[in-house]
């Protein structure tokens, strides 16, 4: 569960977040949708402290997140990028065996097993020996959640993780996060696939402006959102 | 004829020296060039400072006059600091050769892996971040590893200015390279096959240096970042 109090954050003299309260509850799926620079990104890369916030708490199992215990934190919260971010000077097995290796000590053999394993979940199984470079758009980012599920991860969170995609490589993506959806993991995702959002998601967040301008149901924002800017925003969309 | 064949022996007779010297000044290069080039990106004052003016100060002045001040200067300046209780000298005088163009090459060096590891994709450095690897960790094995291969072309240029370089060295009375050609020179006035002697002689040094590096550049790949041909090997790090 992560709980977030009053969450601020600033880029110098631009107000990004305005006081965010929110709990995102074990299992859930949370879809974040809103305009470009609303703020839903920087939430997202808050959570993990990627961007470090301003001021307010954010807690992940009752534990308040903080510069000392970082490290340890994210080991708990997969993130998956919009622009992949695979390490290209290691093959996709070593991609993906890394931060198991480094960071838990897991012995060598038993995260590569592991990795095998992901790999074979997210259709990939045949990559293990590739560079990053050698593959698609569409396989990379399907690399790129399989490394973060190597770390047994209690939550992940996507940050527009098919934006960068050709449309014709966006479903398998999709796919394998439905997956993930289906066997109960936690996950914030902020999207523009409204489609997937309807979908999949149990609660969906509108973000405009630094401020969660509305959040329910996905049959309810979508389609009888209550707040103009949500309106507004679908009708632009949808 | 005879004349130029011996030049090319006598100045054969500093190689040598010249490529312990380089290759002494080149660790203290690399370590201290990584060093500064990561201070230099702290986000503390202290580390900031110390390798920005080591940077300048290394920079803003002759490689020459630095020899001259660790070889003439801080011996003198021991001398007064101590009241001339202590007389230090340096022994063997080839230290100096070491430290001085180690340090000199260190603030080039620092530069360039300073924009090296500030090419590399910040979105590297967050994945690795949002796995729970440490900062060290992140460095050493994903950005330093990417940022070598941008690098390695300008590293490559230093460490041949580096063998160039030292030959500055002979003004301080060690017997490298260019300095068995002047004694050569100064003995038989044979001044023209003396130093063509030590230009070949550097030459046959530095062109295979290159040759060595435009190897490394095309087997890392600079072929949209594949490394190498792909073979099925064990995976590690």
């Amino acid at each position: 569960m992560i709980e977030i109090r009053n969450l601020v954050k600033n880029f110098g003299h631009l107000e990004v977040l305005k006081g965010i309260n929110e709990t995102i509850h074990d299992g859930e799926v949370v879809c974040v949708i809103g305009p470009s620079g609303s703020g839903k990104s920087t939430f997202l890369r808050c959570l993990n402290m990627l961007d470090e916030p301003t001021s307010g708490e954010i807690f992940l199992d009752g534990r308040l997140i903080e510069e000392k215990n970082i490290n340890e934190i994210r080991t708990h919260m997969g993130m998956v990028f919009q622009s992949f971010n695979l390490f290209p000077h290691k093959t996709v097995l070593e991609n993906l065996m890394m931060a198991p290796v480094m960071v838990k000590k897991v012995p060598a053999e038993e995260a590569e097993k592991k990795a095998k394993t992901l790999l074979e979940r997210v259709g990939l199984g045949d990559k293990a020996d590739y560079y990053p470079a050698e593959l698609s758009g569409g396989q990379q980012q399907r690399v790129a959640i399989a490394r973060a599920l190597c770390m047994d991860p209690e939550v992940m969170l996507f940050d527009e993780p098919t934006s960068a995609l050709d449309p014709e490589m966006v479903g398998e993506v999709l796919d394998v996060m439905r997956e993930l959806a289906e066997n109960g993991m936690t996950m914030v995702i902020v999207t523009h696939e409204m489609g997937f959002a309807r979908e999949v998601a149990h609660r969906v967040l509108f973000f405009d402006s630094g401020v969660i301008q509305e959040q329910g149901k996905p049959e309810e924002i979508f389609n009888n959102p209550k707040n103009e800017r949500t309106r507004n925003f679908l009708s632009k969309v949808l | 004829m005879a004349d130029y064949w011996q030049g090319i022996t006598v100045a054969a007779g500093g190689i040598g020296t010249t490529l312990y010297v380089t290759a002494g000044a080149l660790v203290i290069g690399v370590v201290l060039g990584l060093l500064m080039a990561i201070a230099k990106m702290s986000k503390h004052a202290v580390p900031k400072i110390i390798g920005n003016v080591f940077v300048e100060v290394v920079r803003g002045t002759p490689l020459f006059v630095q020899v001259l001040i660790f070889a003439y200067g801080i011996p003198y300046f021991v001398q007064v600091l101590t009241n001339g209780a202590v007389r230090f000298n340096w022994h063997p005088i080839v230290i100096v050769g070491i430290l001085a163009c180690g340090l000199n090459s260190a603030a080039y060096q620092a530069e360039i892996i300073r924009s090296g590891i500030q090419a590399v994709n910040k979105g590297q450095k967050e994945a690795a971040r949002s796995l729970g690897m440490t900062n060290t960790q992140t460095l050493k094995s994903v950005v330093l590893p990417q940022a070598f291969k941008i690098i390695l072309p300008a590293l490559a240029n230093e460490f041949v200015t580096l063998i160039k370089e030292t030959s500055i060295l002979s003004y301080i009375g060690i017997v490298e390279i260019t300095r068995e050609g002047m004694l050569w020179a100064s003995r038989d006035f044979k001044a023209f096959p003396a130093y063509i002697g030590v230009a070949v002689i550097y030459m046959c040094m530095t062109i295979p240096l290159s040759r060595v590096v435009a190897y490394m550049e095309a087997r890392m790949g600079s072929n949209g970042g594949v490394p190498r041909k792909r073979k099925r090997r064990k995976a590690g790090f």
